[in-house]
């Protein structure tokens, strides 16, 4: 019973750990579907740790309470910030032509540097450290289920998350179906795959970059909220992202391009990154254990490399810009 | 923007007066061009004459900067690829434009107005019932990746008709096909000019003009030319035409002299990455003085053959054996396993002309100078390189063969195909080989510079030098050929003497079939 408890334990925090992942990975495919690749995820979820935060803590002071306005306020606010962080992308990669590798870059270093500067501003302005109220604190704990969470097993493995749990989970599955089962795409893969084909096709190949880039910068940004108002509670601490945005760029690769298998890859890579609290192994330092999702990624990129298949390939065309009268 | 009326209802499409410049090249002067219902013409001209250029304007893909475009009478403006469809024009482009990971099916609908999710099965079925109405054989739910070219080819033209397109544009589809495929791809585009839709050939090659079509219009260097029946015209009068004087179609064979083994082969054996024979027990001989041609269908080992001579490729089994002179005394090296830099060393003075010239052959973002000097910087010890002689010898070139190019220090990918493959033979030729290898030399190249290799080869036949001349254009091995090898499937299927052997005995050759001894087979 008590390696069953201890199981259930790893993967509830896997889960929970795996979650932001997850909703950085499934951006972070839809962008690199439409053939921009965006290095910058972890400067976005920084931009959308800091605007959910300030978000819900203004919104506490305008209205005066607790609980479900903050809640909206600040997936509003940290969904519109990752939107505009992929516009910003998207202007100078697609617009201007300029390096997607240097512009990623570019990005992820403002906006972590964006997110810690404005972290620190409403620190003073809250007086020394920002908190939401308990009220908001509570919407971003894990919902309660009834009976439901106290079912031997089923209720502890299912049913003991925050919504966001369940929401991210959601999202993945409907990309999953839009990218395979509809129209637009099919029409979003064959710009990724190959923007000349797409262009000389009839699809407008610049609207479906910017529409995939902004969409999957404003998941970046939910994915940064994540990190302020679940893991941290609600607290602004200046690491909150920590290194998850660059894990979100190895996982696309770990899941091979499919939300879908992102979900389990998700979920794995979580529990890398906190298994050393829940199962030390005696005589391991913590910062080797820690490297396990790293390694992990090297190990992947290897094999994924030895075999291959062409569906589960990065789309060819990411990285380059597209000019249709390039010659 | 001068005359606002098309001259005659008949005409689907006709274009005036267009211009279209490239920064500062101006790549079409006053173009005029007219399509009829239900026929079938040729655009005709050479590399860079513009005919790419111009229909590519009038699919969408580039926007004229003068000119008016009138189709089914109307003027029209032609801003984007969806314009050109709601016009019923499509076109197949010479660079494939499909998706690899797409099927066929998916690859047909793509970019096309709809419900929200697709149905595969009618999807299917539709595309089904058009490739049986002109003849075509395609499974919508392969893969592009697994296609060949010719099927590759099929899927981007029922794309075309998929979309409705009564005026087809096919960008010199037969650069890619075995003679079998053209003639099966003439076929088709005769049962839809049946089925009143009018198709647009561009294409430099004379004999399947007059073969296909009804018309032709002649494009040189961006202006128009002239546009006359088919039937008038014959294969000298078009290339008159096209090239803007008269030039004579003879390839030289001079008769070989001097002739001395240099290159032997022996049971030669290598696998493909699959695991199975690409080149299956190869026997042959090379002699100075003379020219090898090797024919086959493409994808019958011919690639394999010149990497694994070349020191590119894997030697599962047999032997090369290259003559050398060592101490006075004549020997055989074998060579196989060494690397280029060891043939080098060895002393062997091989020379390489790769099919894929900006892959293998030239680095496309070098200058001239600095593409030369990847062969030459070894030759001189010391930590920096030597620039002066590597640009000297580019200088000589640009002069000798008549290259064009704004200077030595542009880089080549900026070139047009011809001058690029003046550089790379000039390059490999320069290094004085005893053994010439070139493989497609005159692939995309128009008739001036063909004869230019064709004469460059000739010249080092002449100096004693052993040429392999491998190549797709059976008229042109024939003519230029001292022996012909026939690949199939990774075997030798004939060494011939083109000058007493049929073109039809070669077709069988390369499809596998022995001929008759007597016929001439054998003539080694």
């Amino acid at each position: 019973m008590k390696v069953l408890n201890v199981i259930i334990n790893l993967i509830n925090a896997a889960v929970l750990a795996g979650t932001p992942l997850l909703l950085a990975t499934s951006g972070e495919i839809l962008t690199e579907k439409s053939g921009n690749l965006n290095l910058g995820v972890e400067g976005q979820m920084y931009m959308g740790a800091i605007a959910g935060l300030a978000g819900a803590w203004f919104a506490e002071q305008w209205f005066g309470t607790g609980g479900m306005i903050p809640l909206i306020i600040a997936v509003i606010f940290s969904f519109i910030m990752g939107c505009i962080s992929g516009l910003i992308y998207s202007v100078l990669t697609v617009t201007l032509r300029a390096n997607q590798n240097v512009t990623g870059l570019t990005l992820a270093i403002f906006g972590t540097g964006f997110g810690k500067f404005f972290g620190e501003v409403l620190g003073h302005k809250a007086g020394g450290f920002v908190a939401v109220g308990q009220e908001t604190k509570a919407m971003f704990g894990n919902i309660n289920f009834g009976k439901l969470t106290e079912t031997p097993f089923i209720g502890t493995l299912f049913f003991r998350y925050n919504w966001l749990v369940y929401f991210a989970l959601i999202i993945a599955v409907i990309m999953g179906w839009y990218l395979n089962k509809t129209r637009s795409g099919l029409s979003l893969r064959a710009v990724g795959e190959s923007p000349g084909t797409a262009d000389s096709a009839g699809i407008n190949v610049t609207r479906y970059k910017y529409g995939a880039t902004i969409i999957g910068g404003g998941l970046c940004g939910l994915a940064g909220m994540y990190m302020s108002m679940v893991n941290q509670k609600g607290i602004w601490v200046t690491d909150c992202v920590s290194g998850y945005g660059w894990l979100a760029i190895a996982l696309v690769i770990f899941s091979t391009w499919s939300p879908l298998r992102a979900i389990y890859s998700s979920i794995i890579f979580g529990g890398l990154t906190v298994m050393y609290m829940r199962i030390p192994i005696p005589g391991l330092p913590t910062a080797i254990y820690m490297m396990f999702p790293y390694i992990a990624t090297i190990i992947v990129l290897i094999l994924t490399s030895i075999k291959q298949i062409k569906e589960h390939a990065q789309p060819a065309s990411t990285g380059l810009n597209y000019y249709r009268e390039e010659r | 923007m001068q005359d606002t009326k098309p001259t005659t209802v008949d005409n689907v499409v006709e274009m005036r007066h267009i211009c279209k410049s490239f920064g500062t090249v101006q790549a079409l002067s006053d173009v005029h061009f007219e399509l009829r219902r239900g026929e079938i013409l040729s655009l005709l001209g050479e590399n860079g004459s513009g005919k790419t250029t111009l229909m590519n304007i009038l699919s969408g893909i580039y926007f004229p900067d003068a000119g008016d475009i009138f189709v089914n009478g109307k003027a029209v403006t032609i801003r984007q690829p969806k314009d050109a469809f709601d016009l019923n024009i499509g076109m197949v482009h010479q660079h494939f434009k499909l998706v690899d990971v797409f099927s066929a099916a998916e690859n047909i609908v793509l970019g096309l107005p709809g419900g929200m999710t697709i149905n595969r099965r009618s999807l299917s079925k539709h595309v089904r019932e058009i490739a049986d109405q002109y003849g075509f054989e395609i499974d919508p739910e392969k893969k592009v990746y697994d296609m060949s070219v010719s099927e590759k080819q099929t899927v981007e033209i029922i794309k075309a008709l998929y979309r409705g397109a009564d005026i087809l544009i096919l960008d010199e589809p037969t650069a890619v096909l075995t003679p079998q495929e053209t003639d099966k791809l003439f076929d088709i585009m005769r049962a839809m000019k049946k089925d009143k839709k009018s198709i647009i050939l561009i294409t430099h090659k004379l004999n399947e003009v007059l073969a296909v079509s009804d018309r032709v219009t002649v494009l040189r260097k961006g202006e128009y030319i002239d546009t006359v029946q088919t039937k008038d015209a014959t294969v000298q009068s078009l290339t008159d035409m096209m090239v803007g004087r008269s030039v004579s179609l003879e390839i030289d064979r001079p008769a070989p002299t001097n002739v001395k083994p240099i290159l032997k082969v022996q049971s030669l054996t290598v696998l493909d990455q699959e695991g199975s024979k690409a080149l299956d027990d190869v026997n042959f001989e090379v002699n100075g003085g003379e020219i090898l041609g090797i024919a086959g269908i493409s994808g019958s080992g011919q690639r394999e053959l010149c990497e694994a001579i070349a020191g590119l490729y894997p030697v599962t089994g047999g032997s090369i054996l290259y003559r050398t002179v060592v101490d006075g005394h004549e020997v055989d090296e074998n060579v196989v396993g060494l690397n280029p830099n060891e043939l080098v060393k060895k002393g062997i003075a091989l020379a390489f002309v790769p099919e894929d010239r900006l892959g293998m052959g030239l680095v496309p973002s070098l200058d001239m100078v600095d593409n030369i000097m990847l062969k030459h910087y070894r030759k001189k010890k010391g930590f920096l390189v030597d620039r002066k002689s590597p640009r000297k010898i580019a200088e000589r070139l640009v002069e000798e063969l008549q290259i064009v190019t704004p200077d030595v220090f542009t880089p080549i990918r900026r070139l047009s195909g011809g001058n690029v493959q003046k550089i790379l033979v000039g390059r490999e030729i320069d290094t004085a080989p005893r053994l010439l290898m070139v493989a497609y030399p005159v692939r995309g190249l128009d008739i001036n510079s063909s004869y230019t290799i064709y004469n460059l080869l000739n010249e080092q036949k002449e100096k004693g030098v052993a040429v392999i001349f491998v190549g797709e254009d059976l008229d042109v091995l024939m003519e230029i050929s001292d022996r012909l090898l026939v690949l199939s499937g990774g075997r030798v299927t004939g060494i011939v003497d083109p000058r007493v052997t049929s073109k039809q005995d070669i077709g069988l050759l390369m499809l596998g079939q022995s001929i008759d001894k007597e016929k001439g087979a054998d003539a080694v």
